[in-house]
């Protein structure tokens, strides 16, 4: 450690301005604070600080996504091996899916990360640390199948114009990752929508046994032929096609708790977004107008990214509601437009994504009315002062 | 009728080095500094030059906008320097002390004195900066009147003394004269907070003439401009006085004795301080006679003041105006090697994310490095837990930020201080400095006001 200490500290001349290498430097200064928490200390203000900084923040939120990656690498092999008819234990699954998923994840931060150093250099920042969480959240909401050049697309549209133009981490409107998404299943539907691209290989369709369909559950329901759903069971755990880290409640529902006991995720929104699925679905259950409809609410729980969207992308504080009871009202909506989109609308059958962007944009208005509401009161104090003085 | 409030927003810090309830024996300070920088938006004009002989009481500087404002020496002896910083900002006057000649200002019954002549008294002998009002939390503008005063009998930040044992050795009539001279400087009530928390004070629960009420829950139920909030909030126009218990007593004593005799009992604390306890000095006294030889080794910052809102000072620099605390922690300036990584058994922490939260007893040796880098503001509702208020902060910072004036009067900054801030700054994750920042926006609105 003093060794490498050493080494550091005869590099830093190079890097600093009027070193050799002093386009570097934010690079070189990101690397450093990775490996070493910086000597810098406090000398106005509060004398000492909590140890918490944005590092140990995303790095909770990481933990968190770990089991459903984790989860994610096994039902990618899964999936495949089932579509070939192999029967694949557990291990070759997991082997195959993690050699699958790697690669994106590769992409999505060599490509993500480039950008936000380069950013940071021209703007003479610190690197943020907001991108690590993100360039993991944006393999996890692709279909296995995505072609890598498109990710990298669709990484560099939403870290330039989703997060940078705005000011970079901290400043931005939309959720970067739900924009990355956003941005493929719009200009390339063919690969972020239908029934082949969410199990690998299936696309090419090479070797595949009949019978096999690979429609997700939210495809299947759209269609009307809910009776052809997996069991409850088996979408809870997450045994089915869908995007790579959205398939299993369970893993979520540990990366939920681990957000939760750290206090790092906001509870708040988890449940809102929750409570506003659970009225949108018994709405619809009470309405019955068709076979989605008939649907039992609890359903739509497990299925699709509803889970993953509440946990791992509705909390994400910058693009959300700010004040506390903003947060009720933005997760509620979140909840409820959700389901109604996956119900009502059959050309868009993940309404999830849509909801959590839309409500992102609704955010700063719901934050708008509830400062707004704080501040009336505070008038309406002074105003009795006041006129009670002129009696 | 008393009131009681309870309090659920909020933290304490538990820190390493309560001060043990004991008093040192006699200390000689000999050096004292009256520092111009303990007084927010003061701009002070000199009285004396260095080698000028001085008697407790006699101006060493005034203010320059309001020149009645005197700032007085603690002590009798000679003016031995007077330091600068840059731009020949003044920072301190120093004084020897010699002998213990004071300015008789004459003995009187507030009673029997107008307020005018009470402000005259007050002005004169150089406790009048001891009075500071909120808004803007500075020196109060002797032309006014306030609304009420408020007097917090409690502290609840890192290590602070225990107000009991200072009240209980230290002269109650004089106690009693000081908030008999402050029920005549205004219309209202004059509040005196308690602790609901610890075991009733008698002789702070009986004090006549006054408004008590009782506050319990975590820092910063002790901060006088969380009582102001929810006791008489503040609103555009309003002003209300705040004293510190400890300059009531040197209020009356300046009324009965006709002298000018800033005692007070403070506590040195901190984890590298061999024996906390407590002290009896006057105010500006020098540090060094209380850290000599009574410290560990190492590199270490001491403070006038707590942790949260504290000044830092030399080993030898001197008590601030308004502290009645010494606190002495060790320096951060080293590399941690993955330091946001460890499981962070040792590491105190507002958040859920370290291991030391299973321990909810312990207490901790804090450092003053800053754990991490300057962020953008990511994570929210975090500051609302610790800050008792109906405020939102962080609009409130924003608001600052961006020097939207009206926005920060509609946030309530009328009814802040720094100080009921210091806990966000702790605690924040972007180690924004947020004290500084409502600072900024205080003086702002000032200058925009006037």
């Amino acid at each position: 450690m003093n060794s490498l200490r050493k080494k550091l500290d005869k590099l830093k001349p190079q890097f600093s301005k009027g070193g050799r290498f002093e386009k570097l430097q934010s690079v070189f200064e990101g690397f450093e604070s990775f490996m070493f928490v910086p000597d810098k200390v406090t000398f106005k203000g509060s004398h000492i600080r909590d140890p918490i900084d944005m590092k140990r923040t995303m790095t909770v939120v990481i933990i968190a996504l770990v089991p459903a990656l984790l989860f994610g690498c096994f039902n990618t092999g899964l999936q495949h091996f089932r579509s070939v008819g192999i029967d694949a234990n557990l291990l070759q699954a997991f082997g195959f899916g993690f050699l699958r998923i790697l690669p994106l994840i590769i992409v999505s931060y060599v490509v993500g990360l480039g950008i936000e150093f380069i950013s940071a250099q021209m703007r003479g920042h610190e690197i943020n640390e907001g991108y690590l969480v993100t360039g993991l959240l944006i393999p996890l909401i692709m279909p296995v199948d995505v072609p890598l050049w498109m990710l990298a697309l669709a990484v560099a549209f939403s870290v330039i114009l989703g997060k940078e133009v705005f000011g970079g981490s901290g400043m931005n409107i939309f959720n970067p990752a739900l924009l990355a998404r956003a941005f493929l299943f719009f200009s390339y539907p063919r690969w972020m929508t239908g029934d082949t691209v969410w199990t690998e290989g299936l696309t090419a369709g090479k070797n595949v046994i009949d019978g096999f369909s690979g429609a997700t559950p939210l495809s299947l329901s759209a269609a009307g032929n809910a009776s052809d759903l997996p069991s409850f069971m088996e979408m809870f755990i997450g045994t089915i096609p869908g995007s790579v880290g959205e398939t299993s409640a369970i893993a979520i529902l540990i990366g939920a708790a681990i957000l939760i006991i750290t206090g790092v995720g906001s509870w708040k929104v988890m449940l809102s977004v929750l409570a506003g699925g659970l009225g949108m679905g018994l709405l619809f259950n009470a309405i019955s107008a068709n076979s989605y409809m008939e649907l039992p609410f609890y359903y739509h729980f497990v299925m699709g990214g509803f889970a993953f969207g509440a946990v791992f992308m509705a909390t994400d504080p910058v693009s959300g509601a700010q004040t506390e009871k903003g947060k009720w009202i933005y997760g509620f909506l979140i909840g409820v437009l959700s389901i109604l989109l996956r119900v009502v609308n059959p050309a868009y059958p993940e309404g999830v994504m849509l909801a959590i962007l839309l409500m992102n944009l609704f955010a700063p208005l719901i934050d708008y009315f509830v400062v707004q509401s704080n501040i009336k009161k505070r008038l309406k104090r002074a105003n009795v002062v006041l006129n009670t003085s002129e009696q | 009728m008393s009131r009681t409030i309870k309090l659920k927003r909020g933290f304490d810090i538990r820190l390493e080095g309560t001060a043990q309830r004991q008093i040192a024996g006699a200390v000689d300070p000999g050096l004292f500094g009256v520092k111009p920088i303990d007084f927010p938006g003061l701009t002070p004009k000199l009285d004396i030059h260095p080698g000028d002989e001085v008697q407790a009481g006699i101006p060493l500087f005034h203010d320059k906008i309001h020149p009645e404002i005197n700032f007085t020496s603690p002590v009798s002896g000679k003016v031995i320097s007077v330091e600068r910083g840059d731009r020949r900002k003044i920072l301190e006057v120093v004084v020897e002390k010699n002998g213990n000649r004071s300015v008789e200002f004459g003995k009187s019954d507030p009673e029997m004195l107008t307020a005018v002549q009470i402000k005259e008294h007050l002005l004169r002998s150089g406790l009048w900066p001891s009075i500071r009002q909120r808004p803007y939390q500075i020196v109060a503008n002797p032309s006014d009147e306030p609304k009420s005063i408020f007097i917090s009998g409690f502290d609840t930040a890192p290590l602070a003394p225990d107000y009991n044992f200072i009240i209980e050795n230290s002269p109650v009539s004089f106690f009693y004269t000081g908030i008999r001279t402050l029920t005549k400087l205004t219309g209202g009530k004059v509040n005196l907070v308690l602790n609901g928390n610890s075991t009733k004070n008698q002789i702070l629960k009986s004090t006549p003439g006054i408004e008590i009420s009782y506050f319990s829950g975590p820092h910063p139920a002790g901060n006088v401009g969380i009582h102001i909030h929810h006791l008489d909030a503040l609103n555009k126009g309003e002003i209300v006085w705040i004293i510190n218990l400890q300059d009531v007593i040197s209020i009356g004593c300046l009324f009965e004795e006709g002298i000018y005799k800033p005692e007070r009992i403070i506590a040195l604390t901190g984890s590298e301080v061999i024996h906390p306890q407590y002290y009896k000095i006057l105010s500006g006294g020098s540090v060094t006679p209380l850290v000599t030889g009574n410290v560990k080794p190492g590199n270490l910052r001491y403070i006038s003041g707590n942790v949260l809102t504290g000044t830092k000072i030399d080993a030898d620099g001197y008590l601030g105006f308004y502290d009645s605390q010494i606190t002495v922690i060790p320096e951060g300036n080293y590399h941690e090697f993955f330091g946001w990584a460890t499981p962070g058994v040792n590491k105190f922490s507002f958040s859920r994310t370290f291991l030391s939260s299973l321990a909810p007893k312990r207490t901790y040796r804090l450092d003053t490095n800053l754990h991490g880098g300057e962020r953008a503001f990511v994570v929210t509702g975090q500051y609302e837990k610790v800050v008792p208020m109906d405020i939102f902060p962080m609009q409130l910072f924003k608001a600052i930020l961006a020097e939207d004036i009206d926005m920060m009067e509609n946030l309530g900054i009328y009814e802040v201080a720094e100080e009921d801030f210091a806990l966000c700054e702790f605690i924040c994750p972007s180690k924004t400095e947020i004290q500084s920042v409502i600072r900024k926006g205080l003086d702002l609105m000032r200058k925009e006001m006037s």
